[in-house]
């Protein structure tokens, strides 16, 4: 089973950080791998997750959005109707209990959308400990309500200026502080990224999306999805809807990550599909960087999936051919998200929107292909997060819009 | 300084060649590498000349001083103003120049270094380029020039490749600072075959036997961070790091360089005490930010003489 034990899937992953930080995260990897076979733990875990976080979501099955999908029946995994309302918290939870045991007292997170820095103050407040959460300026702009937010739940959010003044500069500087202050802090990384035992960690956190999509759509449908599709910047809802079907060849699995403007030019954000391998925030994987390893600036109208990197074991998924990894523009993101607010009456967060755009190719590679016609196939979205945070981004965007067009 | 082969603390390599030699069999395992003429082994013939490093340490020794070891941003603010920082260093008593490769994504430097490699990058500052200088450098001096470059720019110039290309140069060593003992392999080996000094780094939370691993896998001098933190100028020398330093000297018979948080010629004259070399980095850097050129070269003189008095006679 991946990774080893030295935190590889393949030739991707493992732990590029400076010397000071491998007796933090031989630490962090002990009290992990001792927890997580606690029952104690787990319970612990368990009644947080359910009283608190609100577990199980819905497996809902979109009717009226299905109907626009020939040949698909659509599930939504609703991560969105969480607390917090995003599938971040199963992991900051997570975090949060492991920190508490290891005897941590503050937590350091990085954010990009804001919703991974939310549910870490959220944590933070709940089981009483300090949380410092850094952000880029231009994140802290987009997605102003979420900074609000984290003030309010008694997190320090800290503006990063450097660089794009988003999450790639957000994480380095969260992980300079780690470098300093890991004795009493842990740092709660919010996606499958980062140096071992992260990606190992967060997919072990987030992958009860998966397990229960699997046991919902069987009380459903009594059979497996015929496809699954999450929105994929770090990775993280991908890997825990993914992870409990990797064994089941049956099911095809697509992430979608961001085309931006467009993959021909370099306004995307769209690592696997035009990166190559390299090495960001203490992982081995596909990076968009240029010739010298510079790592390149990246768009997306989602501040969740902006980021030029992405969990190793995407990297690995992808060269081994077990997932199918696509991009979506801006502009079909945004119009899946009208689309699911109008039909169905839920405002889906603009990374969720990606994995919603991708139904329209999805349903027509289906269709085109002859022996899948006979039947409705299930197909389960994650619905990963809430838009409310997205209102300013999209009503900016459609002015634009409307500017060009007059 | 205690005067061990690695290998009688059971470490595989030559301290400063990196390849494999017997303590004292008089004889090295591979042709054409230099001795270990640091340790107790009866060597095999004089280092090369190229070996900038090793005879620097010696000379050193020799004469009790402590290395005054500045870093340098190739390219802050273009290469050729780098190349006048190095000579000028070079006048100014400096034994071993750092000099930083640029990264955008440096973990493990401070503001004032991140700065300095955002303006470099910005004047178009590449590996191939930073080598460019180093070969006209050599040209000019003798100084031991190790560079300091992060991973990702190693592996997309090619690692080994790029390993050679720098020994063509006229490169002495190599300090990655976010490649740990654990993934670090490939690289040493590639560095050793090259006889091109690979340059570890050890904390004060490293603990004595990982310290002891991480030395054993090192070659040149061994750097030792001063401070749990990133680069940067900090006020007083933590007790830990001299704690550390005397740990080191009982573990390991490669040189020990103090670096992180070193400012002042207080300090300097304090790690001196335990320390075989003393790198500052960020206070020369701050010292020259959005000055002239003859601001800068004036500031290195006397702010590197400051330190060079310090420590000791140059």
């Amino acid at each position: 089973m991946l990774p080893d034990s030295r935190g590889y899937y393949g030739p991707y992953g493992g732990r590029y950080v400076p010397e000071t930080l491998i007796p933090a995260l031989n630490e962090l990897t002990g009290v992990f791998q001792r927890e997580i076979n606690r029952r104690e733990f787990l319970q612990e875990l368990d009644y947080y997750l359910k009283e608190y976080a609100g577990r199980p979501t819905p497996l809902y099955y979109a009717r009226n959005l299905s109907r626009r999908y020939p040949g698909l029946k659509v599930y939504l995994k609703r991560e969105d109707l969480t607390h917090t309302g995003a599938h971040k918290i199963n992991n900051t939870l997570g975090q949060g209990l492991l920190a508490r045991r290891g005897g941590k007292k503050r937590l350091i997170a990085e954010t990009g959308a804001g919703q991974h820095g939310v549910a870490a103050a959220t944590v933070a407040a709940l089981l009483e400990m300090e949380a410092v959460v850094y952000m880029g300026a231009e994140d802290m702009r987009r997605q102003a309500p979420n900074v609000q937010r984290m003030n309010l739940l008694g997190a320090e959010v800290r503006q990063v200026r450097a660089g794009s003044a988003t999450l790639k500069e957000a994480t380095s500087e969260a992980i300079r502080d780690w470098v300093a202050s890991s004795d009493y802090s842990h740092y709660l990384l919010g996606s499958v990224s980062g140096p071992h035992p992260y990606p190992l960690m967060v997919r072990t956190f987030q992958k009860v999306i998966g397990e229960e999509t699997r046991r919902q759509l069987q009380q459903q449908e009594g059979r497996l999805p015929g496809a699954m599709v999450a929105c994929v910047g770090g990775g993280s809802n991908a890997a825990g809807l993914f992870y409990p079907f990797l064994e089941d060849e049956e099911v095809e699995l697509y992430g979608v990550e961001a085309a931006g403007l467009g993959l021909s030019g370099v306004e995307h954000a769209a690592t696997l599909n035009k990166g190559r391998a390299g090495v960001l925030h203490g992982t081995r994987s596909y990076l968009l960087q240029d010739e010298w390893g510079q790592v390149s600036p990246v768009h997306s109208v989602s501040a969740g999936l902006d980021y030029p990197g992405v969990g190793p074991e995407h990297a690995y998924l992808k060269d081994i051919g077990r997932v199918t990894y696509e991009a979506v523009s801006d502009e079909e993101a945004l119009r899946a998200f009208r689309l699911l607010c109008r039909c169905e009456g839920i405002i889906p967060a603009l990374e969720s929107s990606h994995a919603l755009a991708y139904l329209e190719k999805l349903s027509s590679s289906f269709l085109t292909s002859s022996s899948r016609v006979s039947s409705e196939i299930p197909v389960v979205v994650c619905l990963s997060g809430r838009g409310d945070k997205d209102l300013g981004t999209v009503s900016s965007y459609e002015e634009e819009r409307g500017g060009e067009n007059e | 300084m205690s005067k061990r082969c690695g290998m009688v603390n059971g470490f595989p390599d030559c301290i400063f060649t990196g390849v494999f030699h017997f303590p004292g069999e008089g004889k090295l395992k591979r042709e054409g590498a230099a001795s270990c003429s640091f340790c107790c082994c009866t060597g095999g013939g004089s280092a090369p000349a190229e070996n900038r490093l090793e005879k620097t340490w010696q000379s050193l020794r020799r004469e009790g001083r402590t290395a005054l070891m500045p870093f340098i941003m190739s390219g802050d603010p273009s290469l050729e103003a780098t190349r006048e920082h190095v000579l000028k260093a070079v006048e100014a008593g400096t034994d071993i120049v750092e000099l930083g490769v640029p990264s955008s994504d440096a973990l493990a430097d401070g503001p004032v270094v991140q700065d300095a490699a955002g303006r470099a990058l910005a004047a178009g500052v590449t590996p191939q380029k930073v080598l460019e200088m180093v070969a006209q450098l050599r040209q000019e001096t003798e100084v031991p020039l190790v560079l300091m470059c992060y991973y990702n720019q190693l592996l997309q110039a090619g690692e080994g490749g790029f390993i050679r290309e720098i020994r063509k140069s006229g490169g002495d060593g190599l300090i990655v600072p976010d490649l740990p003992l654990e993934e670090s392999d490939g690289l040493r080996r590639a560095a050793a075959e090259e006889s091109l000094s690979f340059i570890t780094m050890v904390t004060p939370l490293s603990g004595l036997a990982r310290s002891r691993q991480i030395a054993g896998a090192g070659s040149g001098f061994l750097y030792c961070v001063s401070v749990a933190g990133v680069t940067g100028a900090r006020r007083n020398i933590p007790v830990e790091a001299l704690e550390m330093l005397k740990t080191l000297r009982e573990i390991t018979s490669l040189p020990l360089a103090l670096g992180f948080g070193i400012s002042s010629p207080q300090q300097a004259r304090e790690a001196a005490g335990y320390a075989d070399g003393v790198i500052v980095g960020s206070a020369l850097i701050r010292g020259m930010e959005g000055k002239s050129r003859n601001e800068r070269l004036e500031f290195i003189e006397t702010f590197l003489a400051s330190l060079r008095s310090a420590l000791g006679p140059g």
